[in-house]
C-alpha cells in the first residue's frame, strides 16, 4: 500500500471495469446484453462521478451523478429495451469482422489510446489523471464496436456507449464539463436516440429488417453517361 | 452639369441601385406581365439612359473612389469610378436602355419564368453588370462578377423546362466559374504578398516578371473565358440561342465587353506596365478567334447561333486590337498604342449595339414565327418591315460598310496595323501584315455572314406557309430598336467626338497618349490626315447623292415607264421558295475553303431513294480535341475515385475511425 486513499482505489477500479465493459460489448453479439452492459456502463459512470463529488467536494458533480442515474441508468437503457421489444431484434448477425479478429483490434487500440493519453495525463493536475487513457480507450472501442455491427440497434448503443467514454474523460480530466455543456450533450444523446427510433422503423418500413446493408443499395451508381458534345453543338441541317 | 460631374461615382451607385431595387419590385406582382413589362421595364430603361449620361458626362473628370459601408465585417467595399470605367458604363447603360425597352415589350405570359422573377434576374444582372465596373478591390469585384454569372445563368435557364436549355446553361455556368477561379487566382498573385486585396494594394505591388505573367495569364484565361476567346468559347453558342432574345443582347453586348474591361483592368491599371510580348499572345489568340468564329458564323442555320459566333469574332478582334495596344505601349510607340486601344474600345461600344439590335431583330422574328432556323424563314420584310429595315442598318453595320460605325472601328484598327512599319523587334514586324491581313479577312467575311444572315431571313420568298401570319413587332420593341440604329447611325457619323474623349479615357488608364491633329470636326484623321484619313458626312452625302441621282437618272430616261414584273426570274418562269438559295448553300463555300477547321458529317442520300434527305452536320473539332478528352478524364478519375464511396455505413465509420487515429498519433 503506498497510501492511495480508498476513494481513489474504488475510482481506478471503477475505471479498470468500464474498460472491462467496453471490451465485453466487442465481443458480445446478443443485443438485448449490449444494452444491459450499457445500462452497467451507466452505473459504473454514477458510482465513478459519486466517488469524486464526495473526494473534491465539487456541488455540480452531485448535479451530475444524478443525470447520468436518470439518463444513463434508467431512462435511456429503458427507451433501448422498448424499442426492441417493438422491432423484435435481440439477436445481430455475425458481425463483420469476427470476435477473437476484433479483440485484437481492440487491444491495439487500447494500446495506442494509453499512449495518446499519456501526455495529457501529464499536463492534467486532477487526482483521476490516470484514467484518461481508460477513457480514451472506451472512446475508440465504441468506435470499433459500431464499426464492426451490423445491425442499426447495436450501432446506437455502441454510440451511447461512446458518449460514456466521452463524459468519463472529461471528469477524470478536469472534473467534469460545465453543468450547461453536460445538460446540453445530455439532452441531445436523449434526442439522438428518440430521432434512431424513429429512423429504425422507417428502415424496417422500407427493408423489412434493420440490417443496414440492405442501405448499400442507396449508394449512387457510378455507371454514369459518357462525356459528349452537346446535341445542339452540331448546326445540322437538312434540306 | 458640374453637379454630376462632382458626384458621378454616387450617382452610378444610386443608378446601380435603383436596378437592384427595380428587380426586387418584381417579385410583387411576379405574375403580372402588365405591372412588370409596362412598368419596371421601361424604368430600368430609364436607369439605363441616365447611367448613360451620367457616364458621358463624368468621361473626362478625374477617378474618385469611396468605400462603401456594406460587405462583410472589416471587409468593407470599395468602389472607384475612373475614364475607363464611365466609358464601360457608358456602353452598358447606353446599350441596356434599348434591350430595356424592348424587353418591355418582349416577355410573354407562359414562357418558362414568371415575369417577376424574370424581371429580378434582369435587373440584378445590370445590376452586378454596373458594380463590377466600379470595384475597386477584388472582393467586391469577385462577389459582383459571380454575381453577373448566376443571374445570367437563370436568365439563359429561363425555359428550363427543356433540356437542351438545361445542358446549355451548366456548360456556361461550369466555364463562368473555371473562368472566376481563374480571376480569384490572379488577383492573389497581383496581391505581391502584401495580403491587401484592394486594387489600390495591387496596383503598389511590385512583381518579378515572372509573377506578373503569371498574374497576366491568369487573368487572360478567365476573362476570356467571359468574353468567348477561342478556345473557351464553346458555351457562346450554346447559351446565346438557349436565352430570350434580350438576354442575349446583353449578354452579347454588355457582359462580353466586362470582359474585355476586366483585361484592360487588369493588365494596364493592376498589373502597371504590361510587357510587349503579352500583347502578342492577346493578339494571336484574338485574330484567331476572330477568324474561326466567322468562318463557324458563316455556315451556321440558327440565326441566334449565327450571331453568337459572329460575337466570338467580333471579341476577337477587340483582343487582337487590345494585344496590337500591348506590343506598341511595350515597346514605346505611345500614340500607335492609343490608336489601337481606342480601336479596341470603339469597337466593343460599336459591338454593344450593332450585336444588341440583331439579337433583338432575332429576337422579334422569333416572336412572330417561332423559328430560329434559316431553312424556315425568309421574305420577312414584307411581313416585319419595321424590323426588316431596323435589323438591316445593323447587318449594315456589322458588315463594316461606311457610314455606319462598324467601319469606322475596323478602319482605325487597319490603321493601327498599317502605320506600324518600324517597330523595333523585327519578328514583330513580320508578324503585323499577316495580322492586318486577318482583320481584313475575317472583316470581309464578316460582310459575307450578315448578307446571308439579312437575306436568308428578310428577302426572297417565305419558304414556309406559315410565315404568312407573321406581323410585325409592337410600339416598344420598335423604339428599342429604333434607340439602337439611332446609336449605331451617329456612332457612325460623328466619330471624331468620340474619339476625342476616348483620347482622354485611353491616356488615363495607360498613359499613352494620341497626339492631336487639328482636323475639323467632319474629318476622322487619327494620326496625320496626309496619310488616311477618312469623313463619314462627305461619305454620306455622296452616296444620298450618288442615291439619288441614280433614282433621277433612271426616272428620267425610262419616262417613268414602270413595268411590273416577277422578280428574279432571268428566263426561268416561275421561281418557288425552295429554288432559294439556302443558309446552307450560301455557306458551302466557306466550308470547303476552311474545310480544315469544321468536323463536318454529311449524309448524302442513295440515288434511288424515293425521299432523298441530304443531311450535313458541321460541328467545332475544338469541342473533339480538347474538351471530350478533358471530360473523359474527369469521369475517369471520379470512376477510380467512386469505390470509396461504399454505402455502408460501417465503411464510413472506418473513415472517421482512421482519420481520428492518423490525427491524433500526428499529434502525438
Amino acid at each position: 500500500m503506498t497510501g492511495t486513499p480508498l476513494d481513489l482505489q474504488l475510482l481506478n477500479l471503477c475505471a479498470a471495469l468500464l474498460l472491462l465493459l467496453s471490451f465485453a460489448m466487442l465481443a458480445q453479439r446478443r443485443v438485448v446484453t449490449l444494452v444491459s452492459l450499457l445500462a452497467i456502463q451507466g452505473v459504473l459512470l454514477f458510482v465513478a462521478t459519486l466517488l469524486l463529488a464526495w473526494r473534491t467536494g465539487e456541488r455540480h458533480l452531485y448535479l451530475s451523478a444524478a443525470l447520468t442515474l436518470a439518463l444513463k441508468v434508467l431512462l435511456l437503457p429503458w427507451l433501448l429495451h422498448r424499442l426492441i421489444r417493438r422491432l423484435q431484434v435481440y439477436w445481430d448477425t455475425e458481425p463483420l469482422l469476427n470476435i477473437s479478429g476484433t479483440m485484437l483490434v481492440g487491444l491495439l487500440v487500447v494500446i495506442f489510446a494509453f499512449g495518446l493519453a499519456q501526455p495529457i495525463a501529464a499536463l492534467a493536475s486532477t487526482a483521476t489523471r490516470s484514467a484518461i487513457g481508460i477513457a480514451v480507450a472506451v472512446i475508440l472501442l465504441s468506435f470499433v464496436t459500431m464499426i464492426t455491427r451490423r445491425k442499426a440497434m447495436s450501432q446506437v448503443v455502441g454510440f451511447l456507449s461512446m458518449e460514456n467514454g466521452l463524459f468519463f474523460g472529461a471528469m477524470s480530466a478536469t472534473y467534469g464539463m460545465p453543468m450547461i455543456v453536460e445538460f446540453g450533450v445530455a439532452l441531445d444523446v436523449l434526442v439522438a436516440v428518440l430521432v434512431l427510433g424513429v429512423f429504425f422503423f422507417q428502415i424496417r418500413e422500407q427493408f423489412d429488417s434493420l440490417d443496414l446493408h440492405h442501405l448499400e443499395s442507396l449508394k449512387e451508381s457510378s455507371t454514369s453517361s459518357k462525356t459528349t458534345p452537346p446535341v445542339s453543338a452540331q448546326s445540322g441541317q437538312e434540306h | 452639369m458640374t453637379l454630376y460631374i462632382d458626384s458621378s461615382l454616387r450617382a452610378c451607385l444610386t443608378l446601380i441601385g435603383l436596378w437592384a431595387l427595380i428587380g426586387v419590385a418584381g417579385l410583387l406582382r411576379p405574375m403580372s406581365v402588365g405591372f412588370v413589362g409596362r412598368m419596371l421595364f421601361p424604368l430600368g430603361a430609364l436607369c439605363g439612359l441616365a447611367l448613360a449620361v451620367v457616364a458621358v458626362t463624368s468621361l473626362g473628370a478625374p477617378p474618385e473612389q469611396a468605400v462603401l459601408k456594406v460587405g462583410l465585417p472589416d471587409l468593407p467595399m470599395h468602389v472607384r469610378r475612373d475614364a475607363l470605367a464611365s466609358f464601360f458604363l457608358l456602353l452598358l447603360g447606353g446599350s441596356s436602355a434599348g434591350i430595356s425597352i424592348f424587353a418591355a415589350g418582349y416577355f410573354r405570359r407562359g414562357e418558362g419564368t414568371a415575369p417577376g422573377l424574370l424581371c429580378l434576374q434582369y435587373h440584378l444582372f445590370l445590376a452586378s453588370m454596373g458594380f463590377v465596373l466600379l470595384a475597386d478591390d477584388a472582393y467586391a469585384f469577385m462577389v459582383a462578377w459571380e454575381t453577373m454569372a448566376v443571374s445570367s445563368y437563370f436568365l439563359v435557364t429561363t425555359q428550363h423546362a427543356l433540356g437542351e436549355i438545361r445542358r446549355a446553361g451548366f456548360l456556361y455556368l461550369l466555364i463562368a466559374h473555371v473562368g472566376a477561379i481563374a480571376i480569384l487566382l490572379s488577383f492573389g498573385v497581383m496581391q505581391g504578398g502584401s495580403w491587401q486585396f484592394t486594387f489600390d494594394a495591387m496596383r503598389g505591388a511590385h512583381l518579378t516578371p515572372y509573377w506578373a505573367t503569371a498574374a497576366f495569364l491568369l487573368a487572360l484565361f478567365g476573362f476570356g473565358a467571359k468574353a468567348g476567346l477561342v478556345p473557351l468559347h464553346v458555351w457562346l453558342p450554346e447559351a446565346h440561342p438557349a436565352a430570350p432574345s434580350p438576354v442575349s443582347a446583353l449578354m452579347s453586348g454588355a457582359m462580353l465587353k466586362v470582359a474585355v474591361y476586366g483585361v484592360l483592368r487588369a493588365t494596364f491599371d493592376l498589373l502597371g506596365k504590361p510587357e510587349w510580348w503579352w500583347g502578342l499572345v492577346l493578339l494571336t489568340i484574338g485574330l484567331f478567334s476572330a477568324v474561326y468564329g466567322v468562318a463557324f458564323a458563316a455556315v451556321q442555320t440558327d440565326m441566334k447561333r449565327l450571331l453568337a459566333w459572329s460575337s466570338i469574332e467580333n471579341l476577337g478582334i477587340i483582343f487582337a486590337a487590345v494585344g496590337l495596344g500591348i506590343v506598341f505601349y511595350g515597346v514605346g510607340m505611345d500614340s500607335l498604342a492609343a490608336l489601337a486601344l481606342i480601336a479596341a474600345l470603339y469597337h466593343s461600344l460599336n459591338h454593344a449595339f450593332i450585336k444588341s439590335l440583331l439579337f433583338l431583330g432575332t429576337g422579334a422574328v422569333l416572336h412572330s414565327t417561332g423559328e430560329r432556323n434559316l431553312g424556315r424563314l425568309g421574305g420577312l420584310i414584307h411581313r416585319m418591315p419595321w424590323v426588316a429595315w431596323l435589323t438591316l442598318v445593323g447587318a449594315l453595320a456589322m458588315a463594316g460598310l461606311p457610314p455606319l460605325n462598324g467601319f469606322v472601328s475596323e478602319w482605325l484598327l487597319l490603321q493601327a496595323f498599317l502605320f506600324a512599319h518600324e517597330v523595333p523587334r523585327t519578328f514583330v514586324n513580320m508578324i503585323l501584315p499577316i495580322g492586318a491581313a486577318l482583320v481584313a479577312l475575317s472583316a470581309a467575311l464578316a460582310a459575307y455572314v450578315m448578307v446571308k444572315f439579312f437575306g436568308v431571313i428578310f428577302l426572297g420568298q417565305p419558304r414556309e406557309s406559315a410565315l404568312a401570319r407573321a406581323r410585325d413587332a409592337g410600339v416598344l420593341e420598335r423604339i428599342g430598336l429604333t434607340w439602337l440604329v439611332l446609336g449605331c447611325i451617329s456612332l457612325g457619323l460623328l466619330p471624331t467626338y468620340l474619339i476625342g474623349a476616348l483620347r482622354i479615357v485611353v491616356a488615363q488608364f495607360s498613359g499613352a497618349a494620341l497626339p492631336r491633329t487639328g482636323a475639323p470636326w467632319w474629318l476622322l484623321a487619327p494620326l496625320a490626315h496626309r496619310q488616311a484619313s477618312y469623313s463619314a458626312p462627305i461619305f454620306l452625302i455622296a452616296l444620298m447623292s450618288s442615291v439619288v441621282l441614280t433614282v433621277l437618272l433612271v426616272r428620267r430616261l425610262y419616262h417613268y415607264r414602270v413595268r411590273r414584273a416577277p422578280a428574279w426570274d432571268g428566263g426561268f418562269g416561275r421561281l418557288d421558295a425552295r429554288m432559294q438559295d439556302t443558309a446552307e448553300g450560301f455557306g458551302q463555300p466557306i466550308r470547303h475553303i476552311f474545310g480544315a477547321l469544321f468536323a463536318v458529317k454529311r449524309d448524302l442520300p442513295s440515288a434511288f431513294d424515293p425521299s432523298p434527305r441530304y443531311r450535313v452536320f458541321v460541328s467545332d473539332r475544338i469541342w473533339q480535341w480538347l474538351y471530350v478528352p478533358l471530360g473523359t478524364l474527369v469521369q475517369r478519375t471520379a470512376d477510380t475515385l467512386t469505390w470509396v464511396q461504399q454505402g455502408r455505413i460501417s465503411a464510413y465509420l472506418t473513415y472517421s475511425f482512421t482519420t481520428l487515429i492518423v490525427l491524433l498519433a500526428l499529434m502525438l
